[in-house]
Formats: structure tokens, sequence, C-alpha cells
């Protein structure tokens, strides 16, 4: 494996007031690879996420990005991952596509056209010019997939993707993750459930 | 491909603004609170012109500080509450230019309605006509100013219980110098003294809260966001 | 000196110099303003102009100056501890706090009881009194700040960049009071200065300045013990303390 084109996360404590939430973890992802992030409710996945995100900084340990710090090098490293939280993350009163323009606008030039195309992709096309606070739950996790896709990150870092989602749904994310990883992108997927994945797939259980 | 701060930062300015135009509650509600609180001294003091023009620049001021305050608490919430302020943070793009488009722009659909409302109230408190040039740009400089600190304040307060008056709490005293100086500014030019040292002073302070204040919000961002 | 400065990040380094020091600390303050109250309180010729009265700035004009000077170390401390990530920083500015709180609520205190003889009224809006008043709005900001947040670590660094950014506004609120009330000046109103300075009367006033700054050095020993404890609860150092 290329080691320079690796997300590396080195003995990574975290504290949340008296719990000691993160306990030294220590993982890496290489391009090609999926990193699935499990274990039951309150062990810190979702920290552990922040944390390669860069929101959170741990009280010890480091995260590098293609052999840098992504504290040192904030800007390089944001620009190439996209990240999806718990929530959709979606302004209500803005349409479906200005959310995007705007979400990935932020990043890189894009064209109308092509925000339409992600959104046909993740099957929410007739909601590009709806508000956002009309559109179901589901609704509004495919948006935010699109948001994902119209990106065009290397690295995916997705809290519970699957969440809100039928089983048309959950089918569409696993595609979705499957192109990804096969294209050479990394991901990292926080989610409870099992995932049948036909791709290169690590898993990291947290445990309390 | 990549996106430029300049950008970005007027890629934000307008979603804001189109956020805020969407949401016009948003906007009426804290210029309807400085009329009823300019309205709330006369009732309390005194129905004369003559008497309240000797109180109008502080009541003016005060109220100004006051309804500026209630709209702060709308400056983060919003992106706070539904997720979008982790997204921006993650944009690529530094949290000093997020948070200088974010406050500028609230700027515009707040203080500077609550400029463009003070004539109507300057002439319900009896301020003469010839102190309002006076009076239009201290309040400019004024709830600029207001609004960094508000912008420092907001990003301290996000998400807390009761957060809207712990915002109070922490500005109030750091918006003190401001009020001495604007409501001077005004109060000179309605004795036909020459104001221009209280506005010079007021624009300094302006200046010197732009200049350092939008790195103060974003490290107060950047610890809520934790 | 480095080193020192390294040793100085280590609680348990923090905890012992701190046990260590708090008695000669009170020891001494106890010597100092003992000395200062007698002799000036008892000692010094009363003042021409104020008489008696004047002897309230052996109490208020040190604990005015301490209320900003531990303002200032709050701020700094906070600082440091934000920039570095140094968390014995939090502790000293949590710890020296309330005390500044408290100096200030006793220049306040004190000055509207000099109020009183100087110029008939127990308030008066005084640039000195005011910007008191003001530094007390900001300690109790500050305070409310560290204490509305549920994780102690977030609210140790809200409430240090708050200490910061009022530290900084500290000079611009003194210089526009002063200019407020040089606007407003009526003329019953004087400044509370100090009086002309005998040395019968300056030195038990500088033996208060050093009393009340060794008498802040004791208790924030005091409570740094008890802050450092508090925060590294967790930690093997603590609970080998405890047992022994």
């Amino acid at each position: 494996m290329n080691m320079s084109n690796a997300l590396c996360v080195e003995k990574v404590h975290v504290w949340r007031g008296d719990r000691h939430v993160l306990q030294g973890v220590s993982t890496q992802i290489g391009p090609g690879e999926l990193l699935h992030v499990s274990g039951p409710n309150g062990t810190g996945k979702t920290t552990l996420l922040r944390v390669v995100s860069g929101l959170l900084r741990p009280e010890q340990g480091s995260v590098t990005w293609l052999g840098h710090s992504i504290v040192e090098h904030r800007a390089d490293y944001q620009a190439a991952l996209a990240y999806a939280a718990h929530e959709p993350a979606l302004k209500g009163d803005l349409t479906a596509l200005e959310n995007l323009r705007f979400s990935v606008g932020l990043k890189r030039r894009s064209k109308p056209q092509e925000l339409r195309g992600a959104l046909e992709r993740t099957g929410v096309a007739a909601c590009a010019d709806l508000p956002a606070r009309v559109l179901s739950a589901g609704q509004r996790r495919r948006v935010s997939l699109a948001r994902v896709i119209a990106m065009q990150a290397s690295l995916w870092l997705l809290d519970e993707p699957y969440a809100n989602l039928d089983a048309a749904g959950s089918e569409l994310v696993s595609g979705l993750l499957q192109d990804h990883v096969a294209a050479g992108g990394l991901a990292l997927v926080v989610a409870h459930r099992e995932l049948a994945l036909a791709c290169n797939v690590r898993r990291l259980e947290l445990n309390s | 491909m990549t996106v430029s701060a300049w950008e970005a930062f007027w890629l934000i300015v307008r979603r804001e603004m189109r956020l805020s135009f969407r949401r016009p509650e948003q906007l009426i509600q804290p210029l309807v609170f400085f009329l009823i609180v300019t309205t709330l001294f006369p009732l309390g003091l005194s129905l004369q012109l003559s008497l309240l023009r000797d109180i109008a620049p502080g009541v003016l001021w005060v109220a100004a500080l006051l309804s500026a305050l209630l709209s702060l608490d709308f400056l983060f919430k919003s992106d706070a509450d539904d997720g979008t302020l982790e997204q921006l943070a993650l944009s690529g793009h530094g949290l000093t230019v997020i948070v200088a488009a974010k406050t500028l722009s609230h700027w515009l659909v707040t203080g500077l309605a609550l400029v463009l409302v003070s004539p109507i109230v300057g002439t319900a408190l009896g301020i003469p006509v010839e102190a309002f040039a006076t009076m239009l740009v201290s309040l400019a400089l004024g709830t600029l100013t207001l609004s960094w600190l508000g912008a420092i304040g907001a990003g301290l307060t996000i998400g807390l219980r009761r957060g809207n008056v712990l915002l109070s709490l922490i500005v109030l005293p750091l918006a003190m110098p401001l009020l001495i100086f604007g409501a001077g500014a005004t109060d000179r030019a309605i004795s036909g003294t020459n104001a221009a040292g209280a506005l010079y002073l007021l624009a300094a302070l302006c200046v010197f809260t732009c200049t350092l204040a939008p790195f103060a919000a974003a490290a107060a961002l950047r610890i809520t966001l934790e | 000196m480095w080193t020192w400065f390294y040793k100085l990040a280590s609680p348990p380094y923090v905890y012992g110099v701190a046990a260590a020091l708090m008695p000669w600390f009170l020891g001494l303050a106890l010597l100092t303003i003992g000395y200062g109250l007698i002799a000036g309180l008892g000692f010094a010729p009363p003042d021409y102009q104020q008489g008696d009265a004047f002897r309230i700035i052996y109490v208020h004009v040190p604990s005015a100056w301490m209320s900003e000077f531990v303002y200032t170390t709050m701020a700094l401390a906070g600082g440091i501890a934000l920039i570095w990530r140094i968390k014995v920083g939090h502790a000293v500015a949590a710890a020296s706090a309330p005390i500044g709180a408290s100096l200030t609520l006793l220049a306040l205190v004190t000055g509207s009881m000099w109020g009183k003889p100087m110029w008939g009224t127990y308030w008066a809006w005084d640039p000195r009194l005011t910007s008191e008043l003001i530094l007390l709005f900001l300690y109790v900001g500050v305070m409310s700040l560290r204490s509305a947040f549920e994780d102690p670590a977030r609210g140790d660094r809200a409430a240090a960049l708050l200490a910061v950014v009022g530290a900084v506004n500290v000079p611009i609120i003194h210089y526009s009071v002063v200019w407020w009330n040089s606007l407003h000046q009526g003329a019953t109103v004087a400044k509370l200065g100090k009086p002309s300075i005998a040395g019968s009367m300056l030195w038990p006033l500088l033996s208060m300045f050093v009393g009340f700054m060794l008498f802040y050095g004791a208790v924030l020993c005091l409570r740094l013990q008890g802050e450092v404890l508090n925060r590294e609860r967790q930690s093997a150092w603590v609970r080998e303390a405890i047992k022994s």
C-alpha cells in the first residue's frame, strides 16, 4: 500500500468530561479501502469521525493525511474530504439544488447540470427545486448523499449513511460506496448495522 | 479549480441574504422591538419633546443595543441547529472568512435596517433634523461594531441553555464604550457642538473591532464545534 | 529556564509548588497588611482636606489595583492555556476569577463608603467607580460562561477566550469612561484620586499593595490546589496523593 496516500490515525485519546471516550485508537485507510467503524451506542464512533474530520482536536494522538498533520494542512485536507453527519445538514428554506450549489460551490466550481446529475443519481431529481423543509427524512438523506458525490472528494466520512432509508435507498448507498472505493477513493463509514459490500472493507470495532 | 477566499465570502453573503429574505419575520421583529423600546421611554417619563430631547441619544442607543442583541441570537443558531455550521467549518476555507461573511450579512439586514429606521425614532424623541447626519453615521458605525462583538459572544454561547441571556451578559459590558461614544456624538450634534471627535473615536473603535473580532469569533466557533 | 517552564505545565508539580508556597504567602501577607492597617488607620496623620475619611484608600486603592491585576493574570493564564494547550493555565484562571471579582466588589463598596464623606452620596458616576463596575460585569460574564458548559474543558476554553477579549477591551473601556466623565462632570463631583501623599501615609499604602498581592498569592495557591485536584481527579498521581 502506498503510505503517502493514506489517512493515519495514531493513538488518539479523547475525554468528554470524565469519560475517556477514545482510548488510544489507531487505524489507517489507504486508497481503495473502506473502514467500517462499528460498536454499541456511546462508544465514541461519532467522536472518532469528528476527530478524523478535524472538528475535534484530540487530547493526545494525531491524524495525518498524505503524511501531513491535518491540523497544519487544514485547507488541503478539507478540500479532499466530504463529511456527512448524522443530520442531513440542509437549510430548510433553500431548495435542494440551492443547498448543493452552495455547499459544493465552496469546494469547487460546478455547473447546475452536474448537480442535477448528482441528485438524479441518488433518486431525488424531482426534489431539486423544492425547499428542503418539505422533503421527507429519506429524501433529505439522499440529497446529502448527492452532495457528497458532487463534491468529488477522495475521502468520504459518513456517519450512519443508511439512516432513514428504505431497502432501495440502502442499496443505493452501498452502490455509491462500492463505486467510490473501486475508483480509488477512501471511505470511513460509521454504521451500527452490518454492511454487505463487494469491496475492500476493514472493520474497527469500538467497545467501552 | 479551488475556490478562492473572496469567492467563498461572497457565496456565503449571497446565501445569507437569500435565507434572510425568505424569513422576513426575523428581520422585522428586531425592528419592531426597537420601536417598542423607544416608545417605552416617553410613556414612562414624559411626553414633552423638549425633555425627551435631552435623553434622546441615550434612549436611542440603548434601544438600538438591545434590539441588535436580540437579533444576534440568530447569527449562528440556525446553522448550528441543522448541522450546516459543521459543513461550513469543513469547507476548506478558514472559519475567519466564514465568520466575516456571516457577520457582515447579518449587519446588512439588522444593523443597517436599524440605521434606516432611526430617523423615525429620532423624530419621535425630539431629535432635530440637523443632528440626523451624526446620528445616522454613529449608529452605522456602532451597529457594525456591535455585530462584531456579538459574533464573538454568539460564537461562545451557541447551544447553551439560556444562551441569549448569557450573550447579553457578555456583550453589553464590551459594548459600553460604543454607547458612550455613539450617544456622546449624537448628544453633541443636538447641542450644536462639534461631534467630530466622538465620531472619530467611534470609527477607530469600529476599525479596531473589525480587524480583530473575526479571529476571536472564529476561535469561539472552533471551541463550540469541538 | 525552559525546563522550569515545562515543569510549570505539569499539574502535580504545580500542586506541590502551590502547597509549599501558600503558608509563606499567607504569613507575609498578614504581616504586611497588618502593618499597613495599623500604621495607616492608627498612626498616619489625617489628611488636611479629607480628614480621617481618606484612610479608606488603604483598602480601596490596593483592592482596585489588584482587581485589575487579577483580571490580567486570569486573561494571560487563559490565553496561554488556549494557545499552547497547557491545562494548568485554565486552573489558574478558574481559581483567580472569584478572587478578582471579590476584590472588585471590595473596591466598589469601599469606594462607595468613601463617596459619602466626599460627595455626600453613596454612589456617583465617577470614572474609577464606573470602570470598576464594568470590570465586575466582565468578571461575572467570565464566571457565568465557564459554568454554563456541561463539558468543563470547553467551558474553560470559552471562558479563557472571553477573558482575553475582555482584557483587550479594558483599556478601551477605561478611556471611554474617562472621556464620558469629562463631558458630564458636575461641580460637586471630584475624582477619587489619591490625596497628596506624605511619607507617613505612603509607607502603609505601599505595604498594603504588597500585602494584597501576597494575599492574592496565598488564596490563589489554596484555590489552585483544589482546582488542580478537581481537574486531574481521574489521573494516577491524584489517587496516590489521596491515599497517602
